[in-house]
Protein backbone atom coordinates (compact mmCIF):
# COMPACT_ATOMS: atom_id res chain seq x y z
CA UNK A 1 0.00 0.00 0.00
CA UNK A 2 2.93 2.50 0.77
CA UNK A 3 4.65 1.22 -2.29
CA UNK A 4 1.61 2.62 -4.51
CA UNK A 5 0.96 5.75 -2.59
CA UNK A 6 4.87 6.76 -3.49
CA UNK A 7 4.37 5.44 -6.63
CA UNK A 8 1.05 8.02 -7.23
CA UNK A 9 3.12 10.68 -5.65
CA UNK A 10 5.82 10.64 -7.33
CA UNK A 11 3.91 10.78 -10.70
CA UNK A 12 1.63 12.97 -10.42
CA UNK A 13 1.14 14.73 -6.71
CA UNK A 14 5.54 15.52 -6.69
CA UNK A 15 6.26 15.36 -10.41
CA UNK A 16 10.17 15.95 -10.73
CA UNK A 17 9.43 17.97 -13.31
CA UNK A 18 6.39 20.44 -12.72
CA UNK A 19 6.48 20.46 -8.95
CA UNK A 20 10.42 19.98 -8.39
CA UNK A 21 11.56 21.49 -11.02
CA UNK A 22 14.08 18.97 -12.32
CA UNK A 23 15.32 18.72 -15.65
CA UNK A 24 14.05 21.43 -17.42
CA UNK A 25 16.73 22.21 -20.62
CA UNK A 26 16.05 19.37 -21.79
CA UNK A 27 12.42 19.78 -21.59
CA UNK A 28 12.25 22.87 -23.37
CA UNK A 29 15.01 22.15 -25.95
CA UNK A 30 13.44 18.09 -26.95
CA UNK A 31 10.20 19.24 -26.65
CA UNK A 32 9.65 20.79 -29.85
CA UNK A 33 8.39 17.51 -31.94
CA UNK A 34 6.54 14.77 -30.05
CA UNK A 35 8.92 11.98 -31.75
CA UNK A 36 11.61 13.45 -29.90
CA UNK A 37 9.74 14.07 -26.77
CA UNK A 38 9.26 10.31 -27.09
CA UNK A 39 12.63 8.91 -27.10
CA UNK A 40 13.61 11.40 -24.51
CA UNK A 41 11.25 10.01 -22.53
CA UNK A 42 12.34 6.38 -22.80
CA UNK A 43 15.95 7.20 -22.44
CA UNK A 44 15.43 9.18 -19.31
CA UNK A 45 13.57 6.04 -17.92
CA UNK A 46 16.60 3.73 -18.85
CA UNK A 47 19.10 5.30 -17.37
CA UNK A 48 17.08 6.76 -14.33
CA UNK A 49 16.30 3.21 -13.69
CA UNK A 50 20.03 2.32 -13.77
CA UNK A 51 21.68 4.94 -12.61
CA UNK A 52 19.47 5.22 -9.50
CA UNK A 53 20.06 1.02 -9.16
CA UNK A 54 23.85 2.07 -9.08
CA UNK A 55 23.85 5.27 -6.82
CA UNK A 56 21.77 3.74 -4.47
CA UNK A 57 24.21 0.33 -4.02
CA UNK A 58 27.29 2.64 -3.60
CA UNK A 59 25.54 5.19 -1.45
CA UNK A 60 24.29 2.34 0.68
CA UNK A 61 26.86 0.07 0.91
CA UNK A 62 30.33 1.90 0.34
CA UNK A 63 29.42 6.01 1.34
CA UNK A 64 26.85 5.30 4.08
CA UNK A 65 29.03 2.38 6.14
CA UNK A 66 32.72 4.37 5.95
CA UNK A 67 31.45 8.49 6.70
CA UNK A 68 32.07 9.44 3.41
CA UNK A 69 28.61 11.07 2.61
CA UNK A 70 30.75 14.60 2.09
CA UNK A 71 31.82 12.24 -1.50
CA UNK A 72 27.78 12.03 -3.00
CA UNK A 73 27.60 14.56 -5.30
CA UNK A 74 30.79 13.71 -6.71
CA UNK A 75 30.55 9.92 -6.92
CA UNK A 76 27.23 10.51 -8.24
CA UNK A 77 28.08 12.59 -11.04
CA UNK A 78 31.02 10.05 -11.80
CA UNK A 79 29.08 7.44 -11.86
CA UNK A 80 25.87 8.67 -13.89
CA UNK A 81 28.10 9.82 -16.58
CA UNK A 82 30.09 6.70 -16.54
CA UNK A 83 27.22 5.14 -17.22
CA UNK A 84 25.67 7.03 -19.91
CA UNK A 85 28.63 6.46 -21.69
CA UNK A 86 28.71 2.58 -21.04
CA UNK A 87 24.85 2.59 -22.02
CA UNK A 88 25.58 3.99 -25.42
CA UNK A 89 28.82 2.10 -25.98
CA UNK A 90 26.63 -1.54 -25.07
CA UNK A 91 23.55 -0.45 -27.29
CA UNK A 92 26.02 0.69 -30.15
CA UNK A 93 27.57 -3.06 -30.34
CA UNK A 94 24.16 -5.22 -29.11
CA UNK A 95 20.84 -3.48 -29.69
CA UNK A 96 21.01 -1.42 -33.40
CA UNK A 97 17.40 -0.56 -33.09
CA UNK A 98 17.56 0.49 -29.57
CA UNK A 99 20.11 2.51 -30.05
CA UNK A 100 18.86 4.37 -33.08
CA UNK A 101 15.88 5.06 -31.03
CA UNK A 102 17.85 6.37 -27.87
CA UNK A 103 21.45 7.27 -29.00
CA UNK A 104 21.32 10.85 -30.05
CA UNK A 105 19.68 11.54 -26.24
CA UNK A 106 22.08 9.59 -23.95
CA UNK A 107 24.41 12.18 -23.89
CA UNK A 108 22.55 14.75 -22.89
CA UNK A 109 21.36 12.72 -20.35
CA UNK A 110 24.33 12.81 -18.42
CA UNK A 111 23.67 17.13 -17.82
CA UNK A 112 20.02 16.20 -17.28
CA UNK A 113 19.32 17.44 -13.47
CA UNK A 114 16.47 14.79 -12.97
CA UNK A 115 19.10 11.79 -13.01
CA UNK A 116 21.18 13.39 -10.61
CA UNK A 117 17.56 14.75 -8.69
CA UNK A 118 16.28 11.36 -8.44
CA UNK A 119 19.37 9.82 -6.85
CA UNK A 120 20.17 12.64 -4.74
CA UNK A 121 16.57 12.46 -3.22
CA UNK A 122 16.59 8.51 -3.15
CA UNK A 123 19.94 8.59 -0.65
CA UNK A 124 18.26 11.44 1.24
CA UNK A 125 15.11 9.91 1.87
CA UNK A 126 17.26 6.80 2.89
CA UNK A 127 14.98 4.62 1.17
CA UNK A 128 15.37 0.53 1.14
CA UNK A 129 15.81 -1.65 -2.46
CA UNK A 130 11.92 -1.84 -3.08
CA UNK A 131 11.08 2.11 -2.36
CA UNK A 132 13.95 3.00 -4.63
CA UNK A 133 13.04 1.05 -7.70
CA UNK A 134 9.47 2.10 -7.16
CA UNK A 135 10.28 5.90 -7.11
CA UNK A 136 13.11 5.30 -9.74
CA UNK A 137 10.78 4.15 -12.12
CA UNK A 138 7.53 6.17 -11.24
CA UNK A 139 9.57 9.68 -10.81
CA UNK A 140 11.04 8.99 -14.56
CA UNK A 141 7.49 7.62 -15.63
CA UNK A 142 6.06 10.78 -14.80
CA UNK A 143 8.30 13.22 -16.22
CA UNK A 144 8.11 11.43 -19.53
CA UNK A 145 4.33 11.93 -18.97
CA UNK A 146 4.73 15.65 -18.88
CA UNK A 147 7.07 15.91 -21.36
CA UNK A 148 5.65 14.20 -23.88
CA UNK A 149 2.07 15.99 -23.01
CA UNK A 150 4.32 19.20 -22.75
CA UNK A 151 5.15 18.47 -26.51
CA UNK A 152 1.94 17.26 -27.95
CA UNK A 153 0.87 20.92 -26.67
CA UNK A 154 3.85 22.60 -28.18
CA UNK A 155 3.06 21.21 -31.68
CA UNK A 156 -0.39 23.24 -31.67
CA UNK A 157 1.68 26.03 -30.00
CA UNK A 158 3.71 26.61 -33.37
CA UNK A 159 0.55 27.00 -35.94
CA UNK A 160 -0.79 29.34 -33.20
CA UNK A 161 -0.74 33.42 -33.55
CA UNK A 162 1.96 34.15 -30.03
CA UNK A 163 2.73 37.99 -29.77
CA UNK A 164 6.44 38.50 -30.90
CA UNK A 165 7.77 39.29 -27.56
CA UNK A 166 6.24 36.14 -26.17
CA UNK A 167 7.95 33.48 -28.65
CA UNK A 168 9.90 30.84 -28.29
CA UNK A 169 10.97 30.19 -24.75
CA UNK A 170 8.72 32.60 -23.26
CA UNK A 171 5.42 31.20 -24.12
CA UNK A 172 6.70 28.19 -23.42
CA UNK A 173 7.59 28.28 -19.81
CA UNK A 174 4.22 30.00 -19.45
CA UNK A 175 2.25 27.27 -21.32
CA UNK A 176 4.33 24.91 -18.17
CA UNK A 177 2.97 26.62 -15.88
CA UNK A 178 -0.62 26.24 -16.86
CA UNK A 179 0.10 22.42 -17.27
CA UNK A 180 1.73 22.38 -13.71
CA UNK A 181 -1.44 24.28 -12.08
CA UNK A 182 -3.45 21.71 -13.98
CA UNK A 183 -0.83 19.14 -11.86
CA UNK A 184 -1.20 20.67 -8.27
CA UNK A 185 -4.73 19.50 -9.28
CA UNK A 186 -3.34 16.18 -8.05
CA UNK A 187 -2.82 16.96 -4.76
CA UNK A 188 -5.87 15.96 -3.53
CA UNK A 189 -5.43 12.80 -3.90
CA UNK A 190 -2.59 12.49 -1.16
CA UNK B 1 43.50 44.37 -23.54
CA UNK B 2 41.77 46.37 -21.37
CA UNK B 3 38.77 46.48 -23.63
CA UNK B 4 38.72 43.27 -23.79
CA UNK B 5 38.85 42.57 -20.30
CA UNK B 6 35.76 45.10 -19.72
CA UNK B 7 33.87 43.32 -22.26
CA UNK B 8 34.13 40.38 -21.08
CA UNK B 9 33.08 41.74 -17.41
CA UNK B 10 29.85 43.31 -18.56
CA UNK B 11 29.07 40.94 -21.16
CA UNK B 12 27.52 38.56 -18.48
CA UNK B 13 25.41 41.08 -17.23
CA UNK B 14 23.32 41.62 -20.31
CA UNK B 15 24.45 40.84 -23.13
CA UNK B 16 24.54 36.96 -21.89
CA UNK B 17 22.81 37.54 -18.76
CA UNK B 18 21.09 33.82 -17.67
CA UNK B 19 18.87 32.28 -17.67
CA UNK B 20 17.36 35.17 -19.75
CA UNK B 21 19.83 35.71 -22.75
CA UNK B 22 21.65 32.51 -22.07
CA UNK B 23 18.70 30.44 -21.76
CA UNK B 24 20.53 28.09 -19.46
CA UNK B 25 20.37 26.95 -15.80
CA UNK B 26 16.58 27.18 -16.10
CA UNK B 27 16.19 24.40 -13.12
CA UNK B 28 17.74 26.46 -10.55
CA UNK B 29 15.85 29.37 -11.20
CA UNK B 30 12.75 27.73 -10.90
CA UNK B 31 13.32 25.38 -7.48
CA UNK B 32 15.25 28.37 -5.22
CA UNK B 33 13.14 31.60 -5.41
CA UNK B 34 10.92 31.33 -3.82
CA UNK B 35 12.35 34.57 -1.92
CA UNK B 36 14.63 37.29 -2.60
CA UNK B 37 17.04 35.41 0.19
CA UNK B 38 16.53 31.63 -1.37
CA UNK B 39 17.67 33.31 -5.03
CA UNK B 40 20.30 35.50 -3.73
CA UNK B 41 22.07 32.63 -1.69
CA UNK B 42 21.69 30.32 -4.67
CA UNK B 43 23.19 32.83 -7.33
CA UNK B 44 26.18 33.43 -4.67
CA UNK B 45 26.57 29.86 -4.81
CA UNK B 46 26.58 28.96 -8.20
CA UNK B 47 28.53 32.47 -8.59
CA UNK B 48 31.45 30.76 -6.22
CA UNK B 49 31.67 27.41 -8.73
CA UNK B 50 31.60 29.59 -11.87
CA UNK B 51 34.67 31.75 -11.06
CA UNK B 52 36.47 28.73 -9.69
CA UNK B 53 36.20 26.29 -11.99
CA UNK B 54 36.42 28.51 -15.14
CA UNK B 55 40.20 29.68 -13.38
CA UNK B 56 40.97 26.10 -12.60
CA UNK B 57 39.95 24.70 -15.99
CA UNK B 58 41.56 27.25 -17.77
CA UNK B 59 44.93 26.66 -16.03
CA UNK B 60 44.80 23.20 -16.39
CA UNK B 61 43.42 23.62 -20.70
CA UNK B 62 46.61 22.48 -22.42
CA UNK B 63 46.71 19.80 -19.87
CA UNK B 64 43.53 17.86 -20.66
CA UNK B 65 43.55 16.14 -23.47
CA UNK B 66 40.33 17.32 -25.71
CA UNK B 67 39.06 13.54 -25.36
CA UNK B 68 38.20 13.38 -21.71
CA UNK B 69 37.85 17.21 -21.39
CA UNK B 70 33.90 16.84 -20.68
CA UNK B 71 34.69 14.59 -17.98
CA UNK B 72 37.65 16.67 -16.66
CA UNK B 73 35.60 19.47 -15.99
CA UNK B 74 32.99 17.66 -14.63
CA UNK B 75 35.19 16.16 -11.71
CA UNK B 76 36.61 20.17 -11.40
CA UNK B 77 33.20 21.10 -10.81
CA UNK B 78 31.80 18.64 -8.58
CA UNK B 79 35.28 18.90 -6.26
CA UNK B 80 33.81 22.78 -6.10
CA UNK B 81 30.49 22.00 -5.14
CA UNK B 82 31.20 19.67 -2.77
CA UNK B 83 33.28 22.36 -0.74
CA UNK B 84 30.36 24.96 -1.10
CA UNK B 85 28.21 22.49 0.35
CA UNK B 86 30.53 21.55 3.18
CA UNK B 87 30.63 25.34 3.61
CA UNK B 88 26.93 25.92 3.63
CA UNK B 89 26.38 23.39 5.91
CA UNK B 90 28.47 24.47 8.18
CA UNK B 91 28.24 28.58 8.27
CA UNK B 92 24.49 29.19 6.18
CA UNK B 93 22.60 25.92 7.80
CA UNK B 94 18.91 27.23 7.74
CA UNK B 95 19.68 28.42 4.25
CA UNK B 96 21.50 25.06 2.56
CA UNK B 97 18.35 23.10 4.54
CA UNK B 98 15.74 25.21 2.10
CA UNK B 99 18.08 24.89 -0.83
CA UNK B 100 17.90 21.42 -0.06
CA UNK B 101 19.17 18.98 -3.27
CA UNK B 102 20.10 22.08 -5.55
CA UNK B 103 23.03 22.64 -4.07
CA UNK B 104 24.47 19.23 -5.32
CA UNK B 105 23.02 20.06 -8.39
CA UNK B 106 25.10 22.82 -9.50
CA UNK B 107 27.26 19.92 -10.57
CA UNK B 108 24.54 19.47 -13.65
CA UNK B 109 23.89 23.56 -14.05
CA UNK B 110 24.67 23.86 -17.89
CA UNK B 111 25.52 27.23 -17.03
CA UNK B 112 29.34 25.91 -15.53
CA UNK B 113 29.82 23.18 -17.62
CA UNK B 114 28.54 25.79 -21.00
CA UNK B 115 31.30 28.47 -19.33
CA UNK B 116 33.84 25.99 -19.15
CA UNK B 117 33.48 24.45 -22.95
CA UNK B 118 32.19 27.43 -24.18
CA UNK B 119 35.07 30.16 -22.87
CA UNK B 120 37.85 29.02 -20.11
CA UNK B 121 38.87 26.29 -22.72
CA UNK B 122 40.05 28.58 -24.86
CA UNK B 123 41.20 31.84 -22.76
CA UNK B 124 43.79 32.49 -20.08
CA UNK B 125 42.82 31.56 -16.38
CA UNK B 126 42.75 35.69 -15.54
CA UNK B 127 39.80 36.30 -18.12
CA UNK B 128 37.70 32.91 -17.15
CA UNK B 129 38.11 34.29 -14.13
CA UNK B 130 36.67 37.67 -14.98
CA UNK B 131 34.02 35.82 -17.21
CA UNK B 132 33.09 34.00 -14.27
CA UNK B 133 32.18 36.50 -12.16
CA UNK B 134 30.76 38.66 -14.78
CA UNK B 135 28.09 35.74 -15.95
CA UNK B 136 28.03 34.48 -12.35
CA UNK B 137 27.11 38.04 -11.21
CA UNK B 138 24.56 38.03 -13.71
CA UNK B 139 22.65 34.85 -12.29
CA UNK B 140 22.63 35.90 -8.91
CA UNK B 141 21.18 39.16 -10.22
CA UNK B 142 18.66 37.39 -12.26
CA UNK B 143 17.61 34.94 -9.17
CA UNK B 144 17.85 37.89 -6.87
CA UNK B 145 15.11 39.16 -9.38
CA UNK B 146 13.24 36.36 -9.79
CA UNK B 147 12.98 35.52 -6.02
CA UNK B 148 11.96 39.48 -5.32
CA UNK B 149 9.06 39.32 -7.62
CA UNK B 150 7.74 35.95 -6.74
CA UNK B 151 8.26 36.89 -2.96
CA UNK B 152 6.65 40.59 -2.93
CA UNK B 153 3.77 39.69 -5.21
CA UNK B 154 3.21 36.29 -3.37
CA UNK B 155 4.12 36.72 0.29
CA UNK B 156 3.96 40.39 0.31
CA UNK B 157 7.55 40.48 1.90
CA UNK B 158 11.31 41.46 0.04
CA UNK B 159 14.05 39.88 2.06
CA UNK B 160 11.40 38.96 4.80
CA UNK B 161 10.41 42.31 5.53
CA UNK B 162 7.15 43.51 4.68
CA UNK B 163 6.91 45.34 1.48
CA UNK B 164 3.07 46.34 1.54
CA UNK B 165 0.60 47.26 4.30
CA UNK B 166 -1.76 44.94 6.25
CA UNK B 167 -4.33 45.16 3.62
CA UNK B 168 -1.90 43.41 1.11
CA UNK B 169 -3.64 40.06 0.08
CA UNK B 170 -0.88 38.05 -1.47
CA UNK B 171 -1.15 36.20 -4.45
CA UNK B 172 -0.16 32.62 -2.95
CA UNK B 173 -0.10 31.05 -6.40
CA UNK B 174 3.41 33.27 -7.27
CA UNK B 175 5.01 31.64 -4.62
CA UNK B 176 4.11 27.78 -5.57
CA UNK B 177 5.50 25.87 -8.53
CA UNK B 178 3.17 26.71 -11.54
CA UNK B 179 3.70 30.49 -10.51
CA UNK B 180 7.77 29.89 -10.86
CA UNK B 181 7.58 28.67 -14.88
CA UNK B 182 5.06 31.92 -15.07
CA UNK B 183 7.11 34.48 -13.52
CA UNK B 184 10.36 33.57 -15.32
CA UNK B 185 8.38 33.27 -18.93
CA UNK B 186 6.49 36.63 -18.04
CA UNK B 187 9.90 38.11 -17.50
CA UNK B 188 11.58 36.73 -20.66
CA UNK B 189 8.36 38.38 -22.50
CA UNK B 190 9.45 41.80 -20.89
CA UNK B 191 13.15 40.78 -21.72
CA UNK B 192 12.57 40.81 -25.40
CA UNK B 193 10.18 43.18 -25.23
CA UNK B 194 12.67 45.68 -24.12
CA UNK B 195 15.21 44.23 -26.49
CA UNK B 196 13.11 45.11 -29.61
CA UNK B 197 12.33 48.57 -27.82
CA UNK B 198 15.66 49.36 -28.04
CA UNK B 199 16.60 47.63 -30.96
CA UNK B 200 19.16 45.20 -30.28
CA UNK B 201 19.31 42.19 -32.60
CA UNK B 202 16.86 39.06 -31.40
CA UNK B 203 18.99 36.74 -29.98
CA UNK B 204 16.21 34.55 -28.21
CA UNK B 205 13.48 32.65 -30.40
Amino acid sequence: MDLIYLAISATFVNNILLAQYLGNCPFLGVSKKLETAMGMAAAIVFVTLLASIFTWSVFTFVLRPYDLEFLKTLSFILIIASLVQLVEIILKKKSRTLYNALGVYLPLITTNCAVMGVALLIAKKEMDFLSMLVFATTSAVGYGLALILFAGIRVRLQISAVPQSLQGTAIALVTAGIMALAFMGFQGMA
Amino acid sequence: MAEKLQQTLTAGLWKRIPPFRLVLGLCPSLAVTMSAENGLGMGLATAFVLILSNGAISALRNIIPSKVRIASYIVIIATLVSIVEIIMKAYFFPLSEQLGIYIPLIVVNCIVLGRAEGFASKNPPFNSMIDGLSVGAGYALSLTLIGSVREIFGAGTWFGIPFFGETFEPMTFLVSAPGAFVTIGTLLALQNLFSRWRGEKFIQG
